[in-house]
C-alpha cells in the first residue's frame, strides 16, 4: 500500500457531505472535507477523505445514520 | 418602548444572533457547496448546523429533509404549488393567512378544489368537520398550528390521525407555535411542516423553510425554483433529493448562522419552559384587558387554549385610532387591522374592521404586559 493512498467517499450533494463529516467527527472517525477529485466527477462539491483502512468504520458509522453514497474510491 | 408585534417578528433577539450574522460575514463569506476551499466547506458546516437545531426542534430524524428557504411563505407555497395538482381537492380550514390562501385561490383558478373545513367564531376547529371534507381526491390537509390573529390553536394532533388513517398528507403551517409551542412531527403526523425562522425560532429575516417527513416522497414535490444547486453540476436538470431539489441558488448564510444561534437559544430555555413563560403572561393580559369596560376580546380567550397572542376592539374605536394612541402615548408597539388574514376575521365577526393585536414573546415581561393593559385602560376611560 502507497503510504500516498487514500479513500475518499462521495455524496449526492454538499449537505450530504457536511452531515457525513458531522457524524464521522462525533464517531471519532479522522476525516476531512475535501473538493470531489476530477476524475471521480465534475461536481462542484466537496467529498469526505479518509486514511486508507478507516472505510469500514465510515461506512459503518454512516449506513447507520441513512447517509446515501454514491461511491466509495482509494486513490494514489 | 415596549414591543408587542412578536407575532410578525419577534424582538429583541436572544444574544449572540446578530454577532453570528456579523461572524459569517466577515470571517467565513464563502458560498456553500460552489467550491471545496475551507472557507466554502465552512460555511457549508454553518448551514448544516443550522439545518441540525431545526431538525431537533421539531423532531425530525433526518436534518437533510429541511429545505431552507426565505420564509414561511415561500414554504407554504412550495408545498401548496409542489403537490397540488388540477383535479386535486384540498381541506384547509376558515382560520388561515393568505400564505395559505391565496396560493390555493391560484391553484382554484388551475383546478384545484378547495374546501375550508368550518371554525368557530372563537377559532376552533373540530375534527370531525376535517373529516367530513373529505373526498376520495383529496390530496392534502393544510391547517396552521395557531392564528396568527387570535393564537387559537388548532387540533393538529387530532387532524394528524385522521391524515394518516386516510393516507392523505397533513402540511402545517407552524409559524406561530415553532418555538413557542411543542411541536413534534412525527408525534402530530406531520408530512409536511413549514417554518419561519425570524419570529419564535429568534433568527433573523429571510429564513424559514419546510420540513419533509420520512414518509413524504420528495419526487412528488416540485420545487418553485430550478437552478444551480452546486451538485450534480454535469446535468442540465434538477437533483431529485434533498435538500439540493428545492434549494436552488445562493442560500441566504448569514441569516442561517443567526437562525441557529436563535434555535439554540431555544432549546437551551426549553420550549416548554417558554410556552410556560407565555402563557403565564397571555392568561394575565386576556385578564387584565378583559376587565376594561369596553374591550371586547376575540379567540378562545383561554391562555391554555393559544399562543400568546391576543386580539381586542375597544367600542366605538377605529382599531387604527387605538394602535397610534398606544404607540405615539404610551410607546406601546402591536398591530391593528387584519393582519393579512381575512378569512381569520370573517370567521370571528371582525372583517372588516380588524382587530389590535398585542403578541408577546420569549423575552417579553410582566412589566411590559402591565404598561399595555394599563395603557388600553386609559384610552377607554378616555373614550367613554
Amino acid at each position: 500500500m502507497s503510504a500516498k493512498e487514500y479513500v475518499v467517499i462521495l455524496f449526492p450533494g454538499t449537505s450530504h457531505a457536511v452531515r457525513a463529516e458531522s457524524l464521522l467527527v462525533r464517531a471519532g472517525v479522522d476525516c476531512r472535507l475535501v473538493p470531489v477529485p476530477r476524475q471521480l466527477s465534475s461536481d462542484c462539491g466537496v467529498c469526505v477523505r479518509l486514511a486508507p483502512g478507516d472505510e469500514d468504520r465510515a461506512l459503518e458509522v454512516l449506513s447507520g445514520a441513512g447517509v446515501v453514497i454514491e461511491g466509495v474510491h482509494t486513490l494514489t | 418602548m415596549i414591543y408587542l408585534d412578536n407575532a410578525a417578528t419577534s424582538w429583541p433577539k436572544p444574544p449572540g444572533v446578530a454577532e453570528a450574522m456579523a461572524r459569517f460575514v466577515t470571517d467565513v463569506g464563502a458560498n456553500p457547496g460552489r467550491a471545496g476551499h475551507r472557507r466554502a466547506v465552512e460555511a457549508g458546516r454553518m448551514v448544516y448546523a443550522a439545518r441540525e437545531a431545526i431538525a431537533t426542534l421539531f423532531g425530525a430524524p433526518d436534518p437533510l429533509r429541511v429545505v431552507f428557504g426565505l420564509n414561511v411563505t415561500e414554504a407554504l407555497n412550495l408545498a401548496l404549488r409542489g403537490v397540488l395538482r388540477p383535479g386535486d381537492h384540498v381541506v384547509t380550514s376558515s382560520m388561515e393567512h393568505n400564505s395559505v390562501m391565496r396560493p390555493l385561490r391560484a391553484l382554484e383558478r388551475e383546478g384545484v378544489r378547495v374546501t375550508q373545513a368550518p371554525c368557530a367564531p372563537d377559532g376552533t376547529l373540530d375534527p370531525a368537520d376535517v373529516e367530513a371534507a373529505l373526498r376520495p381526491e383529496t390530496a392534502m390537509i393544510a391547517l396552521n398550528h395557531a392564528s396568527n390573529v387570535v393564537g387559537t390553536l388548532l387540533p393538529v394532533g387530532e387532524v394528524g390521525e385522521i391524515a394518516r388513517r386516510r393516507g392523505i398528507p397533513l402540511l402545517v403551517d407552524a409559524a406561530q407555535t415553532g418555538g413557542a409551542y411543542p411541536l413534534d412531527m412525527v408525534a402530530l403526523g406531520i408530512d409536511l411542516l413549514a417554518f419561519t425562522g425570524h419570529k419564535s425560532l429568534c433568527g433573523p429575516m429571510g429564513t424559514g423553510g419546510l420540513i419533509v417527513g420520512e414518509g413524504f416522497d420528495a419526487r412528488r414535490l416540485r420545487p418553485l425554483k430550478r437552478g444551480g444547486t452546486g451538485s450534480r453540476s454535469e446535468w442540465e436538470e434538477q437533483p431529485d433529493f434533498l435538500p439540493d431539489a428545492c434549494e436552488s441558488g445562493t442560500m441566504n448564510v448569514p441569516g442561517l448562522a443567526g437562525l441557529e444561534v436563535g434555535v439554540r437559544w431555544v432549546l437551551e430555555r426549553g420550549v416548554e419552559a417558554i410556552r410556560a413563560h407565555e402563557e403565564a403572561l397571555t392568561r394575565r393580559l386576556i385578564e387584565g384587558l378583559g376587565e376594561i369596560p369596553g374591550v371586547t376580546l376575540y379567540g378562545a380567550r383561554d391562555a391554555a387554549r393559544q399562543v400568546a397572542v391576543v386580539s381586542f376592539t375597544l367600542d366605538a374605536l377605529d382599531p387604527a385610532e387605538v394602535g397610534y394612541r398606544l404607540d405615539d402615548e404610551f410607546d406601546v408597539l402591536c398591530r391593528v387591522g387584519l393582519h393579512c388574514a381575512p378569512a381569520a376575521h370573517r370567521t370571528m365577526g371582525t372583517f372588516p374592521g380588524g382587530t389590535v393585536r398585542f403578541s408577546l414573546g420569549a423575552l417579553s415581561t410582566a412589566d411590559e404586559v402591565e404598561a399595555a393593559i394599563a395603557a388600553v385602560g386609559a384610552i377607554a376611560r378616555e373614550a367613554r
